[in-house]
């Protein structure tokens, strides 16, 4: 699986480590967050906590708002297709972004199937809930896998409930004797070579990154020790009382997560974070995550 | 035994450590300038440069990285060629300037520009061809006196060094070969050269 393309696309996704990806939706907020010190952006129409509130179809940002936001950062800009929708994906190509995130984030284009990302010389970025979910993607050629989290929520709970499910699942394929592999690749649902590769190193074949509910210094710092290897801040950043303080700490926290005191000293003299939302006060139909399989 | 630092502030530090581990020498991440003090070289890795060099300001380690520099060998690959460099022409940030070199940020492009390639070897007296990985990588577009160029890439150098500093636009730490970690760490700026 590891030939040229997928090669440069998991390097580039190397490249992103143990940095910061930033939501953003205007030139603006893309400069707060360069500034900040964000390893790349995401350009989005509406960050996730607001496409919550507004409903209706969330789908692609327009190109013209992808193309203001490329010409004022020089670090990589990302973009959202909805899952299953290869059309937007191509248009999001074209543009010439760095990464594409297939994401539950915008409405779904596709209940089946989603986009076979190994046509495509643009790296993709996917969620996931759970190891099954993670390989599937990574088959359909996904470079980087992140949790899925709730997105818009402000409430780290899911995923952290994602990352660790992830982890332990892969220290029980780690402890599966050779009759076993098959069996287990069935009842997750991931192709037998994918679990091998798990198995054999104790890793997955691409970085593994986190998002969906991170809010403040601490919550990077615990998905980081959690064994991120990236956070993604969606509507964190700019929820806030304070986004350039917030984006700062929140970098800050991300590059010493081992270090309490860096964590503490980012988290001081910050206003106040996004409102956090109640998972179980979301009805079951509006659960993000749900999306994709 | 020697041991080798990595600035990790971020980036693909730890690729660059397993590279270090596999030629058998000890490995610190660098995040502060306790951390420095303990390493006899220093690896500046791939990642975002913009994000490098705010941490390095924000963490008040400017001076210390050009102290460092003047007295003990650094190797930069990519963003780390660029932290490394006299001055970047299309950015307005200000680089660490401990090679004379002037450097142009991602001068081929987008990620989708991204490339596997072979370039042309030819330092510690061999002249081979290498598979080498450039993603959204700088260029050197000037290289002033007292540069050496240890590999190019058709017209381009891609890999250059002084007395004490070298760098590479590409990124060896993304493969299996140990052939430049390997020349950094027990060649470069040894006494005698």
């Amino acid at each position: 699986m590891l030939n040229k393309e997928f090669k440069l696309k998991i390097g580039l996704a190397e490249m992103l480590k143990g940095g910061v990806i930033m939501d953003v939706t205007n030139p603006e907020q893309a400069k707060i967050a360069e500034d900040a010190g964000a390893v790349a952006v995401m350009a989005l129409e509406r960050i996730p906590a607001d496409i919550r509130a507004y409903g209706g179809v969330a789908r692609m940002s327009s190109p013209k708002m992808i193309r203001d936001i490329q010409a004022v950062v020089s670090i990589p800009v990302m973009a959202k297709c909805r899952i299953g929708h290869f059309a937007e994906a191509q248009v999001l190509q074209t543009l010439g972004i760095d990464f594409i995130d297939e994401s539950e984030v915008l409405t779904p284009a596709d209940d089946f199937n989603h986009v076979w990302k190994h046509s495509f010389k643009v790296p993709f970025v996917c969620g996931c809930r759970n190891l099954g979910e993670a390989l599937r993607r990574i088959a359909e050629g996904a470079a980087m896998i992140r949790t899925k989290g709730e997105a818009g929520s402000g409430n780290i709970v899911e995923a952290v409930r994602h990352m660790r499910t992830v982890t332990s699942e892969m220290k029980k394929v780690q402890s599966l004797d050779d009759h076993e592999v098959v069996a287990f690749a069935k009842n997750i649902g991931a192709p037998v070579e994918l679990v091998q590769y798990v198995r054999e190193s104790g890793k997955l074949p691409v970085p593994n990154f986190s998002a969906g509910g991170i809010a403040t210094p601490a919550d990077a710092s615990l998905m980081m020790q959690l064994g991120a290897e990236t956070v993604f801040v969606g509507s964190g950043i700019f929820k806030s009382s304070d986004p350039a303080n917030r984006a700062k700490a929140i970098v800050d926290a991300t590059t010493h997560f081992e270090d309490a005191d860096a964590v503490c000293k980012a988290s001081e003299a910050l206003g106040d974070a996004m409102p956090g939302l109640e998972i179980g006060s979301i009805p079951e139909d509006e659960l993000l995550q749900k999306r994709g399989w | 035994m020697a041991v080798i630092g990595i600035l990790a502030l971020q980036g693909d530090f730890e690729k660059h450590a397993l590279m270090i581990q596999k030629l058998g020498h000890e490995t610190v991440f660098v995040k502060d300038q306790i951390a420095l003090n303990k390493c006899d070289r220093l690896i500046i890795p791939g990642g975002e440069s913009t994000t490098f060099l705010k941490l390095i300001d924000r963490l008040n380690l400017r001076k210390v990285l050009i102290d460092f520099g003047a007295a003990k060998p650094v190797f930069g690959t990519c963003a780390g060629l660029i932290i490394l460099a006299k001055e970047v022409i299309n950015d307005n940030f200000k680089p660490l300037g401990l090679i004379d070199i002037e450097v142009s940020r991602n001068a081929y492009g987008r990620q989708i520009d991204s490339f596997i390639d072979d370039v042309n070897l030819d330092f510690n007296g061999a002249k081979e061809s290498y598979e080498a990985i450039f993603i959204r990588a700088p260029k050197i577009i000037k290289c002033f006196e007292g540069v050496r160029h240890l590999a190019c890439h058709m017209d381009d150098i891609v890999m250059a060094a002084n007395k004490n500093i070298l760098v590479a636009s590409f990124h060896p730490e993304l493969t299996d070969d140990l052939k430049i970690h390997d020349f950094f760490i027990n060649h470069f700026a040894r006494e005698g050269q």
